[in-house]
Formats: structure tokens, C-alpha cells, sequence
């Protein structure tokens, strides 16, 4: 049985940056992975999400099949709850940022976005466990908004059962990370991981 | 540094366009080439990382038939090569290609077409696959990027056996798959460049010429029946035979899977899908009755096993077809393991569907979900073109419009754009259109029209409509939308850029030179200006003649990485009126930067600090002087 993750979010938060790292160090302690990724007409703005498969025996397609996620990772609150329905099931761990961005049509006035209490409380309904995170801040005190998708990552490897763990990823980070940047993700996986076991405990 | 360039065997995670790479490498390809496009960028991105570690030599041609004809001079040289292109590029590239097929080639030569089913980066979705059978030469499909890597390597091989083009159709999921990917060594590059002028490639005589390329097909097909890309799994008397292809493939395996149907199901996995391998298809076709075709895009295998089966009827006997013709599978959009799971349920009488769960959903969110619109990106110069093309063609209040072309600015049809653009189709066909336009006052027509297109797309194709509105006199308005990059596909580099694919320094091509030498009248304006720019359109529109206005200005991603914006941009929420003031959310409702946003706590706007990259335009926007913008 493969683990099933979806991380979405929306262009520019780093989402196929954080699904490499994931999947090219599950790799390297021998998984097989497979990551879809789909990012559509704008460089900036618009939906991302990455299907991330990890299993111990094959590698499965690069679309995760309907209601069969075993964990949703939301860099944006309403990304995380768009797909519940199609992907999500009562199984389903969920780590969202609690941080919105909102989409143009909701800034000009024509749709609203749903107040972010609510969202936690249907996310909280519909899986097993939501972990609400206030990442986005968190992100900000460790030099801005860029460092959210390390912080998430660092949440994510921290779940309980998860196939690799914070200290693997941060031995592949600076394959990936200029001298410049290394010290500050490496911070975040911490700082991501810390939020879950505060949270379990 | 890019991972491909290990010379020794590694096992590594790599995307579809990254194995693309690798096994070109591995196949010894020295000669790349391409024209960005999603879903292909990579391929070309990649290779050129590895150009000057591994002296191959890589290019970003100005379109993709001039790409597939610098590839085939090598080709012609005795060296392997590839060219790289999305989906269209293979019609552009078809005028070159139907009359290369038939001279033949001498190296190894691979034409990679990536589709993109459902359109996700892409006016059409158009089915590439089609050109493999109308310039008779061999089609591969790979299904992941480890697949990817070992067909590319042996087309490469393929090509050269059978001295014709080989091409290998990859879809925007498998491009965009990164999954575990063993590569091999890499050969060492030696082969020496040299035209044998004993030889000569061309079309005639073409009868002659047309039979040889026949025969080639032939030999392909031989050989396509022993390939091991073409695999069976399942019970030797299935109950449902699905014969499937490329990325398709994989959510057949799964729903099989999921559903448990894998002593029931047979999977053919084609991976050389034209020529068919007839005896191998013979075979399998004998084992079942009932058929199911799972392919992305148009019903391509389906017709032509359909087709074949037709010519096999005494032998194989009747058969019950299902697939895109007869409904089971959607005619269009990209496929799931949801559809499959959905269609194999049906037939075998299996409930898989999480009802229960999905109705509490539903019945939890109903529609309070908005959808995310596109948009250009905060400081994106495309908001202030067409915010300044808004101005003056409401001042001008001529019913005028805009043509528009293929690039991020393409999203002028939205809001974003404010609706400006009116027509979008392929690369370059907004200056042409207008050349249409620009002769129609003889019929009445007294409409203004502005054509914007992009850096990139000018140099592609926009060149040949500027000569055609030159030479037959036609009134056009060219925006040249200058941003310094390929900026939709990842800031690939362009005649304009002053550096190639590989990094090495060029000459710039002169847009404003080129187009002065075709007669326009040509002047250059800022974007960011957007009160100014819009009374330099307008003053534009009132005259006749060839007239080019470039606004220029550098990608706002490009700018954030080369040292960000200088503003730091504040809302003076004693100045701004919100709902009581007379433009009804001028700057939110019409403007829509994600950067400036709508507090409506306090019901006035504000801006998002975290979003806003400061470039600032939008301190002219508001009729009370509310945004301020400082020097950070």
C-alpha cells in the first residue's frame, strides 16, 4: 500500500520545489516515488498541487486515484479545502497554513473568500486529524514568505510513521540550496517539525 | 549543476523532460534543439545545463522549424541530434518535416512532441500523433520517465537504422512525472562532423522517394514487433481486454488494482504505436472479444486498431469495441485513474465510490468555494499595457479592440487584462489577423484594432506578418509587449536577450532597427508610465499606416530576482473612502493586483504586505491620491 500525499497551494509558495526535496530524498533511502505535478497558465497565482506517491514496491501513476489521499498538505487554507471532496476521505491527515491568499476574483469583490474559521472547522470534520498551522508567520520571522514550504515540509516529516524524517531531508537540502539560503531551511524543517510534536503532545 | 550530466549509472529521481535529456545523452546525442513551450521547456532547459561540462552543443531556435532544420544538419553531418517542441510546434514545423521524411536523414534524429491533454498551459489540446502517420514515420509513447529515458535513447538508435525521423509523444503529466529513474553510463561524444557530398537529401524523384520511406516504415514495424516497450500483464483469456498508451497506462494499472480485476482485466501497454505491430496486436487481439481503448487526447490507437481488426476479421473473428467512439471514455481532456476506475466499475459491476463521504462534504462546503482566477503576477508590466490600451481606446471611443498572441499576456482575455483582447490563437496570428483587419476600410470597417504580442513571439512569427503589412500597405498597431524573457515558459533567452541557450553572449536582433527597416514608425514606451503609454496608443490610433509601440520592461519575476522593486507601497486609509467613495473599489474591483487588497474589516483598501512586491503603478490608479509609494 502506497502513501498517498497531495501538497497544494498556489504559484510561487515553493509547491514543486518542497515535492523534489520530499521525493528526492525518499529516493535516496531507497522508496519509490512518483510525483505529478500540475501548475497551469501562470508563473504566479494560480493553483498548484503535487500528487506524491511513496511506496516501498512500485512506482504507481502520477495521479492520486479519487478520495484515496492519505495526507493533504495546504500551503493555502481554501487550496487545502478544494480538494477534500475529490481527494480527501475520513482517513485523511490534514496540515494546513492558516495564512490566506486571496484570489483576484475575491480581492475585486465578486465571490468572498470563506472565513478562514470555517475552513479549519470543515477540515477538522472531514479527515482524522488537521493540524491548522500559522506557518505563514512563522515564515516570516525566519526571512520571509519563501521559507513557508520548508516549514510545512519540516511539519510533514515529523508525522508520525512518515517514510523519511526531518534529519533526511536536511542532509539532501544543500544539494538544492545555495550556501546563502542552506541555514535558514535547515532552521525551518525545525521549526516546521516543532509545530507537530507540540501539537501531539 | 544539473544531475544528468553524471557520467556513471545512478539511480535518481527525475521529471519525464529530465529523462527526456538523459537518454538523448545517453544516446549519444550531440546537436539540441527547440522552441519553448509547455509542457517541453525542460528537455531543452536541461540539456542546456549540461552543454558546455559535456561539449554537446544546445540551442533555442527562433521557432521550431528553423529548430528541426539546424537539427537535422547535423543530422545530415552524421551527428545524432533532438529537437524539442510542444504540440504546435509540430504544425509549425510539418511544412519541413513532411519533405525531410521523404529524402531521409543520415544521424539519428528525434522529434519530441510533449501534448498537453485538457490544455493546462496550452490553446488547444491538440493530438500531435497524427503527424507520425501523415509523414509515415515511427511514433514511441513512453509511460514514465524511466521509460522516457530508455525509449529516447533507443529512437535515437532507431533513426539511424532506418535513416528517417523518429518521433516520441510525451503528454504535459509524464513531462511534469518526476519518479525513479535508473541512468546508465554515458557514452563518450567523438564522432567527427562531416557531409558526405557524394551524397545529396532531397525529394526526388518523389514517387521513388515516397516508396523508400514506405519501406522504412516497414522495417520499423518488423522491428516493433519484438519491442519490449509493448507489454502484456493479466490472465491469458481476459475478460476485458484494454489496450492503452503513454501516460494512460499508468491509471489503467491502478484502477485494475484498486478494483482487484487483475485475473479478469488484460493490459496491452503499446509503446511503439505507429506502425501498429500487426502480428503482436494479432495475438492478442484473439484472446478476448471485448476491447477497451485508453488513450489520451484523440481516439488514435482506437481507429487504427479498429481499423486493422477490420482486415483481421476472419482471423480474429468479431469483436465488441469501447472506447472514446462509443462513449466509455471521455472524447476529450486529460484522463485519470478516477475514469478508468469509473469505467471499469460499469463493466464489471464494481461500487468503489466513496458516496457517504463525499455527500458530508458536500453538504459541509456546498459552494462556498470560489475559484482561483488567473492573474498577472504583482508588478507584472502586462497590467500596465493593458490597463494603458484600456484608457486609450475608451478615450478613442471607436469600438476599437485587441488581437492578441500566445504568451503570458495571453491572459488578456480575462480580467486580469481587463477583457481587452478579443482573439487569441496561435503564435503570431494577432499581427496577421491584423493585417486582415488593417485592409477592410474598403468594406465599411472603422474600427481601431491594437495587436499586442510578446518578445519571443515576435521573432518566431510575428516577423513575417510585419513584412506582409509593409508590403500590402496595411494600417496595423503593433505593442510589442517586450518583458526580455520567454517568460511564460521560464525566462528561456531570445533573439532580443543578447544570450543564447547556453549562456554564451550574442548579438542583440534589433526589434526597433528590424521594424524601422520594414517602413513603421516605431517608438518605445514604459508600461509602468500607464497614463503616459495610453496617450501615446491613443495618439497612435489616430493616424494610418505601419506603427509599432514597444513597451518595455522587464519580466516583474525576472526584476524580483535580479534585486526586487524600489517601493515600498502604503494605502493611506484616511484618504481612501471605501464604499462611500464615488469609484465603487476602483483600485480591487477593476485593477486586481493580489497585492492590493480590500480590508474589509475597515472596509478601505490596503496592501498585502507579503504579496506586494512594490513596483508601485498603482499609486496613479486612485482618484483620491490614497496610495502612496516611497522609496524603501
Amino acid at each position: 500500500m502506497p502513501l498517498n500525499l497531495i501538497i497544494t497551494g498556489v504559484g510561487g509558495q515553493g509547491n514543486v520545489l518542497a515535492s523534489q526535496i520530499l521525493g528526492r530524498t525518499a529516493v535516496r533511502h531507497g522508496f519509490k516515488v512518483t510525483i505529478g505535478e500540475t501548475f497551469g497558465l501562470s508563473q504566479r497565482g494560480g493553483p498548484v498541487m503535487s500528487h506524491i506517491c511513496i511506496s516501498e514496491t512500485k512506482n504507481y501513476s502520477p495521479i492520486i486515484p479519487p478520495n484515496m489521499a492519505h495526507i493533504i498538505l495546504g500551503l493555502e487554507p481554501l487550496e487545502g479545502i478544494r480538494i477534500i471532496n475529490e481527494f480527501g476521505n475520513p482517513e485523511t491527515t490534514y496540515i494546513v497554513n492558516s495564512r490566506p491568499i486571496h484570489p483576484l476574483n475575491v480581492i475585486a469583490g465578486e465571490v468572498e473568500y470563506p472565513d478562514p474559521e470555517w475552513i479549519r472547522d470543515v477540515l477538522a470534520q472531514a479527515g482524522r486529524t488537521l493540524f491548522w498551522l500559522d506557518a505563514a508567520q512563522l515564515a516570516m520571522d525566519l526571512g520571509g514568505p519563501i521559507m513557508l514550504n520548508m516549514i510545512m515540509v519540516g511539519a510533514l516529516c515529523a508525522l508520525p510513521g512518515f517514510p523519511v524524517n526531518g534529519d533526511q531531508i536536511k542532509e539532501i537540502l544543500p544539494e538544492i540550496f545555495s550556501k546563502k539560503a542552506i541555514e535558514a531551511n535547515l532552521k525551518a524543517i525545525d521549526v516546521g517539525g516543532g509545530l507537530i510534536t507540540e501539537n501531539e503532545n | 549543476m544539473t544531475i544528468i550530466i553524471k557520467k556513471k549509472e545512478s539511480l535518481e529521481l527525475l521529471q519525464g523532460n529530465e529523462a527526456i535529456a538523459r537518454g538523448a545523452l545517453e544516446g549519444g546525442v550531440r546537436f539540441c534543439s527547440g522552441y519553448p513551450g509547455n509542457p517541453s521547456s525542460e528537455i531543452i532547459d536541461t540539456l542546456a545545463k549540461a552543454a558546455h561540462s559535456l561539449s554537446i552543443y544546445v540551442e533555442w531556435s527562433v521557432n521550431e522549424k528553423v529548430a528541426l532544420e539546424a537539427a537535422t544538419a547535423a543530422s545530415f553531418a552524421g551527428l545524432r541530434s533532438i529537437v524539442c517542441m510542444k504540440q504546435n510546434g509540430v504544425n509549425v514545423v510539418s511544412d519541413f518535416l513532411t519533405n525531410l521524411t521523404l529524402s531521409g536523414t543520415k544521424g539519428g534524429i528525434v522529434l519530441v512532441s510533449c501534448d498537453d491533454p485538457s490544455g493546462i498551459s496550452s490553446t488547444n489540446e491538440e493530438d500531435a500523433r497524427p503527424f507520425a502517420t501523415l509523414t509515415d514515420i515511427p511514433l514511441l509513447e513512453p509511460a514514465t520517465p524511466q521509460e522516457a529515458l530508455e525509449m529516447t535513447r533507443w529512437a535515437v538508435e532507431l533513426s539511424e537504422e532506418i535513416q528517417n525521423v523518429v518521433m516520441l509523444r510525451s503528454v504535459s503529466r509524464l513531462s511534469h512525472t518526476r519518479s525513479n529513474v535508473h541512468m546508465k553510463n554515458l557514452p563518450d561524444f567523438n564522432t567527427k562532423a562531416c557531409f558526405d557530398i557524394s551524397t545529396a537529401f532531397h525529394t526526388f524523384p518523389v514517387v521513388d522517394k515516397h516508396k523508400a520511406r514506405d519501406a522504412k516504415l516497414v522495417k520499423a514495424s518488423q522491428i516493433f514487433e519484438e519491442s519490449p516497450f509493448n507489454r502484456y500483464v493479466g490472465h491469458s483469456r481476459p475478460e476485458l481486454l484494454v489496450i492503452t498508451s503513454g501516460c494512460a497506462s499508468n491509471y489503467v494499472v491502478d484502477a485494475v488494482g484498486i478494483l482487484g480485476l487483475k485475473d479478469r482485466v488484460g493490459i496491452l501497454k503499446l509503446g511503439t504505436t505507429s506502425p501498429l505491430p500487426v502480428k503482436l496486436l494479432t495475438r492478442y487481439l484473439s484472446t478476448c472479444n471485448r476491447i477497451l481503448f485508453a488513450e489520451e487526447i484523440d481516439p488514435f490507437l482506437e481507429k487504427e486498431i479498429k481499423s486493422l481488426a477490420g482486415d483481421l476479421a476472419k482471423e480474429i473473428g468479431l469483436k465488441e469495441f469501447m472506447g472514446k467512439a462509443s462513449g466509455h471514455i471521455p472524447s476529450c481532456g486529460e484522463l485519470s485513474p478516477g475514469h478508468l476506475m469509473e469505467v471499469l466499475g460499469n463493466l464489471f459491476n464494481i461500487s468503489w465510490k466513496k458516496d457517504e463521504y463525499r455527500e458530508k462534504i458536500s453538504g459541509l462546503i456546498k459552494d462556498a468555494i470560489p475559484p482561483r482566477e488567473f492573474g498577472f503576477c504583482p508588478g507584472c508590466p502586462h497590467r500596465g499595457s493593458y490597463y494603458a490600451i484600456k484608457l486609450a481606446l475608451a478615450w478613442d471611443n471607436r469600438q476599437g479592440f485587441v488581437s492578441g498572441d500566445i504568451g503570458c499576456y495571453t491572459l488578456g482575455i480575462w480580467p486580469t487584462g481587463f477583457n481587452q483582447v478579443k482573439s487569441v490563437h496561435a503564435m503570431g496570428s494577432g499581427l496577421g489577423l491584423a493585417c486582415g483587419y488593417g485592409k477592410l476600410d474598403q468594406f465599411g470597417f472603422d474600427q481601431p484594432v491594437i495587436t499586442v504580442c510578446g518578445d519571443s513571439t515576435f521573432y518566431h512569427s510575428g516577423l513575417p506578418a510585419m513584412v506582409n503589412a509593409t508590403f500590402n500597405q496595411a494600417d496595423v498597431l503593433l505593442l510589442i509587449l517586450d518583458n526580455s524573457a520567454t517568460a511564460m515558459t521560464g525566462f528561456q533567452p531570445h533573439p532580443g536577450c543578447g544570450k543564447t541557450a547556453m549562456g554564451n553572449v550574442t548579438d542583440v536582433v534589433d526589434m526597433e532597427g528590424l521594424c524601422r527597416s520594414m517602413g513603421a514608425e516605431v517608438m518605445v514606451a514604459d508600461p509602468y508610465e500607464m497614463e503616459k503609454t495610453a496617450e501615446i496608443i491613443y495618439g497612435l490610433l489616430q493616424k494610418r499606416g505601419q506603427r509599432v509601440l514597444i513597451l518595455r520592461r522587464k519580466c516583474a519575476l525576472v526584476q524580483g530576482r535580479e534585486g526586487g522593486f524600489p517601493y515600498k507601497v502604503e494605502i493611506d486609509q484616511d484618504l481612501c473612502l471605501g464604499e462611500e467613495c464615488g469609484c465603487n473599489r476602483y483600485c480591487t474591483r477593476i485593477f486586481r493586483c493580489s497585492g492590493l487588497v480590500w480590508d474589509n474589516q475597515v472596509g478601505k483598501a490596503c496592501i498585502d504586505k507579503i504579496i506586494c512586491v512594490g513596483c508601485g503603478i498603482c499609486v496613479d490608479i486612485c482618484p483620491q491620491g490614497a496610495i502612496n509609494k516611497t522609496i524603501k
